[in-house]
């Protein structure tokens, strides 16, 4: 019983036909409101970030100090001749200060999230493709990272090595980024592992087994980007948690040294006017709360956009 | 009807048929259109009569069923047009708390997935009791006694020792028949069952079916019986209708409509059932073709893109429900209408 | 269930050891020692003290002993505050802090949880933005200046609550909602998330198909379901409580057990330092556990299989 099917005006014979996952992934990102504000927030932080010390208006760790000196000896109220967000009690321009906290945030942001890949992905992989004994050793492995109290853990490291070479490297950073890093690859590395053993008893694995396709390479090739999508969504919602303890070490001390300043140090400099120049400490927190913002609206979105249950809906 | 005779009805018939729907029409309001999921459709379904309604998925047969009840999710979708009238009430002049109150007493649900239709943390007891406690204000024992003898009457065996096991418990076959026990709990009139074996094994299909015809007789309940399997109506239901995207395109008897079916399309679907008779490694016959995207549809018949017997006349009009001999038989398409090009 | 239970318990054991040998040795790594003051003591005084203590063993003898004097409920001397046991030192503060943490740890729960519910039910109207303000507010904020900013306008200006210490009820209420607004948001967010998740679930349509009323189809359908969850992350929760309490100690000068924890690492305090590392990984460890075994047994479905 051969019929034929024609399309009417009016009419679509098929719904349309779906596009893949990643412009299915980005057609959804696109049409969430909140996921776009994140993406533009995280957009201007990583501009601040890499062009800051082009765009700002005084080198950072310049104290102007004459003109602390003309307005009586406090720190510059926004709005000052030259300072459009006024200085501290040494006369450093706080908008300069911030772009360079932007820029120390932005750091923060990939360096941590690097080192935890760069040590969650193979250790979960391993532990999900190979399974059995090395898997329960590894699983162990994590549940005493994850037992740690992750903040002490980190001022302990830093402390412990701050003198080093490592501890002095790109102003005391350096450390901090590996700390924060040793303490946070877990939870991408449960994923990774999750990912691989689901996926692992897939048909299209047999299938690639059985054309003799070898084991790193089906990893690498078929499982690894399939199982991308929560993985990049773990980094970004990651994100905020990293600059959150970097921002909070800072407040206490550790971690960058003077005459560099992150956001965390701002504030903590700052809060000594709260009363008399509030700008001080307002603005470095109004600061992190927009990086905060930014990444954790831009990591929900992409896993709004992500989520496999609604592949090829709109 | 009096709750403490479970069982034993008395029919007042407050109107001609218990359900009476008329030009019922329920859109989909969706960011990419506005779907016409369920487009003038008219039906009655007698006092105690099982009526079916067949048709492949996405043709409307599960809104329709939720639209009488009022649950379709709003947004995004909509009644937009029709009467609804339950023995002599119309439904969609009711306001909610009324609605709620026919609905689970008058007004049963069967779902088609018994495992996400009930809720896994509470137990079946309860969940059957909850309509019980609802409607019927029974204190806590009686209500307990009657949910055991209700678990027994759709078979559940030991039901007193599992009133207090979790669905996750029960297999597939024994959660559809607590569905059942929910939906019959509180005696309604009218049951709606939407696909309910589509998700069970075949050897429980038969049994679940059976279960659902001997109760509804023995109530005197009505059933909507709603299906993809033309089986499954036959074996059910004394009248079926047969809709094809958002709209009733045949209805009648079961002997009316297997015996002389007057719409391609149910032609079609009576064709593509295998056959006993048919030859090993002949292939399976289907329509060829999909059903029509129901954003915006043309004014013309909507099977016509894949109808065989089609002439221009069915691309330019729509052809109504019209009789086809006998006051039951009625069907939409110009081809097998009297003077038609189709005997 | 109780096999679950006994399991989980006995794992914090190695978890524990693992703790407190990298702590150990991590802790000797770092630079100097305990007599460092600013004055330098003469290296005849360093040395006797050192022999004293027991610190010019090789360290894996220390750690034995440590671990020794660990089991029998021991905690060293303390090395700053020479006249003072590690006992009695954490003794003095553990209450305070662990009644920060328990408050904190309440508002969230009792604040956030509402706040997800009402916003779900409320979605994309009012309710739903006022409560997603409130989150966004909450994550955006880090503790630190949620505490400058509470003190600010209420303290200073309004003058409603002290600044600081910790005696009697008004001075327990800023450091604890400074401590509780991010997991006020963390649970908020999620509550709505699993909310809006389960409001879709086919059993929800079925209990509105039975006639119930909507107050019931509520809270025992959709919260009780959309709860279970939501415990999952009362682990991270807690330990964040516990780990954070100490930032908040030391902005409101809260007398708690977290002030030593800064102070014996810049001290070298190490029985000092060694203890308030035990105490706090015992305490996320304990109450991850606690967590798990609350998630199993809530949810059905695991506490019978």
């Amino acid at each position: 019983m051969a019929t034929i099917s024609r399309p009417l005006p009016g009419q679509v014979a098929r719904p349309k036909a779906s596009t893949g996952l990643w412009r299915d992934a980005f057609g959804r990102l696109r049409k969430n409101r909140l996921a776009i504000l994140g993406l533009v927030l995280v957009f201007l932080l990583l501009m601040a970030g890499i062009f800051g010390p082009i765009i700002a208006p005084w080198p950072y760790q310049y104290q102007d100090l004459k003109a602390v000196a003309a307005a009586g000896g406090g720190p510059l109220p926004p709005g000052s001749p030259g300072h459009l967000l006024g200085t501290d009690q040494l006369g450093r321009d706080l908008l300069s200060r911030l772009l360079d906290g932007a820029r120390i945030s932005v750091t923060v942001a990939l360096v941590v999230q690097l080192v935890i890949l760069v040590i969650g992905v193979p250790i979960g992989a391993l532990a999900g493709w190979f399974g059995g004994r090395l898997d329960n050793l590894l699983m162990r492995l994590t549940d005493v990272i994850y037992a740690f109290p992750d903040l002490l853990f980190i001022i302990l490291l830093s402390v412990a090595f701050r003198d080093t070479l490592l501890g002095q490297a790109v102003d005391g950073l350096l450390l901090v980024f590996v700390a924060i890093g040793l303490t946070s690859w877990v939870t991408v590395t449960r994923l990774v592992r999750g990912q691989l053993l689901a996926l692992k008893e897939t048909e299209f694995v047999e299938a690639a087994r059985a054309i003799g396709v070898s084991d790193s390479r089906i990893v690498t090739r078929h499982l690894l980007p399939n199982g991308m999508g929560p993985i990049i969504v773990a980094v970004t919602l990651g994100i905020p948690g990293a600059i959150l303890a970097e921002a909070t070490l800072a407040y206490i001390g550790i971690g960058v040294r003077a005459p560099r300043a992150s956001w965390g140090t701002l504030v903590a400099e700052g809060q000594k006017f709260i009363r008399s120049e509030p700008h001080l400490v307002l603005f470095p927190a109004i600061f992190i709360a927009l990086a905060l913002i930014g990444f954790t609206f831009l990591g929900d979105g992409l896993r709004d956009a992500l989520d496999p249950k609604l592949k090829g809906k709109q | 009807m009096s709750a403490e005779e479970p069982g034993r009805r008395n029919v007042e018939r407050k109107a001609e048929h218990l359900l009476q729907v008329r030009g019922l029409s329920t859109h989909f309001f969706t960011p990419d259109g506005v779907v016409q999921a369920v487009d003038d459709v008219t039906f009655d379904v007698g006092y105690g009569e099982t009526l079916g309604l067949v048709g492949e998925s996405g043709c409307g047969k599960s809104v329709t069923a939720l639209s009488i009840a009022r649950l379709v999710p709003d947004p995004p979708g909509r009644i937009v047009a029709g009467q609804i009238l339950f023995d002599g009430i119309d439904i969609l002049k009711l306001d909610d708390d009324e609605v709620r109150k026919l609905r689970g007493k008058e007004i049963g649900f069967i779902f088609q997935d018994p495992l996400t239709s009930l809720n896994p943390t509470l137990t079946i007891g309860y969940q059957i009791a909850e309509s019980i406690r609802e409607h019927m204000g029974l204190p806590q024992k009686a209500a307990r006694d009657r949910v055991v003898e209700l678990l027994s009457k759709v078979g559940i065996p030991r039901a007193k020792d599992r009133l207090n096991d979790y669905p996750f418990q029960f297999s597939g076959g024994m959660r559809q028949r607590v569905m059942i026990a929910i939906a019959l709990s509180c005696d309604p009139k009218l049951i709606l069952a939407d696909e309910p074996t589509t998700a069970l094994d075949v050897t429980i299909q038969a049994q679940i079916l059976e279960l659902i015809q001997t109760l509804s007789s023995e109530f005197h309940t009505a059933v909507l019986m709603i299906t993809h399997d033309l089986g499954i109506a036959a074996g059910m239901c004394h009248r079926v209708n047969v809709m094809y995207a958002g709209r009733i395109v045949e209805t009648g008897t079961v002997d009316e409509l297997f015996e002389r079916p007057q719409m391609p399309y149910a032609w079609g679907l009576l064709d593509s059932l295998p056959r006993i008779d048919d030859v090993r490694g002949d292939r399976l016959r289907t329509i060829e073709g999909m059903p029509p995207l129901l954003i915006r549809p043309a004014e013309a018949c909507r099977f016509n893109p894949r109808c065989i017997y089609a002439r221009d006349v069915c691309r330019e009009k729509e052809p109504s429900l019209t009789s086809r001999g006998t006051d039951t038989h009625m069907a939409r398409c110009w081809g097998t209408e009297p003077g038609g090009w189709i005997s | 269930m109780i096999s679950y239970l006994a399991r989980r318990i006995l794992w914090i054991i190695p978890v524990l050891f693992a703790v407190s040998v990298i702590t150990f040795y991590l802790m000797h790594a770092v630079p100097g020692g305990p007599w460092d003051r600013e004055k330098r003591l003469p290296a005849a005084v360093q040395a006797r003290l050192n022999a004293e203590y027991g610190l010019d063993q090789p360290l894996y003898v220390q750690y034995i002993d440590w671990v020794g004097g660990f089991v029998q409920g021991d905690l060293g001397p303390s090395y700053r505050y020479q006249d003072r046991r590690v006992n009695d030192i954490v003794a003095d503060g553990f209450g305070t802090t662990f009644q920060l943490g328990i408050m904190a740890f309440v508002v969230a729960v009792v604040i956030g949880i509402p706040l997800g519910i009402v916003a779900a039910l409320g979605h994309n109207r009012p309710p739903d933005y006022l409560s997603t303000s409130v989150s966004i507010i909450g994550i955006a904020t880090p503790s630190f200046v949620l505490a400058i900013l509470l003190v600010i306008v209420f303290s200073v200006q309004l003058r409603w609550f002290p600044t600081g210490g910790w005696k009697g009820p008004e001075t327990w209420v800023l450091p604890t909602l400074a401590l509780a607004g991010f997991p006020i948001a963390v649970i908020a967010r999620y509550t709505r998330a699993s909310m809006l998740e389960v409001t879709r679930k086919d059993y929800i349509r079925t209990a509105q198909s039975k006639g119930l009323q909507r107050g019931a189809v509520v809270s025992r359908h959709m919260v009780r379901n959309a709860l279970i969850p939501v415990v999952t992350i009362l682990g991270p929760t807690l330990a964040f409580l516990v780990t954070g309490s100490f930032i908040i100690e030391r902005i409101f000068n809260i007398p708690g057990v977290g002030q030593f924890y800064l102070s014996s690492i810049s001290t070298r305090d190490y029985s000092l330092l060694m203890a308030m590392t035990m105490l706090y990984a015992f305490a996320v460890a304990f109450l991850n556990v606690v967590v798990d075994v609350l998630y199993a047994y809530i949810d059905p479905r695991i506490r019978y299989s």
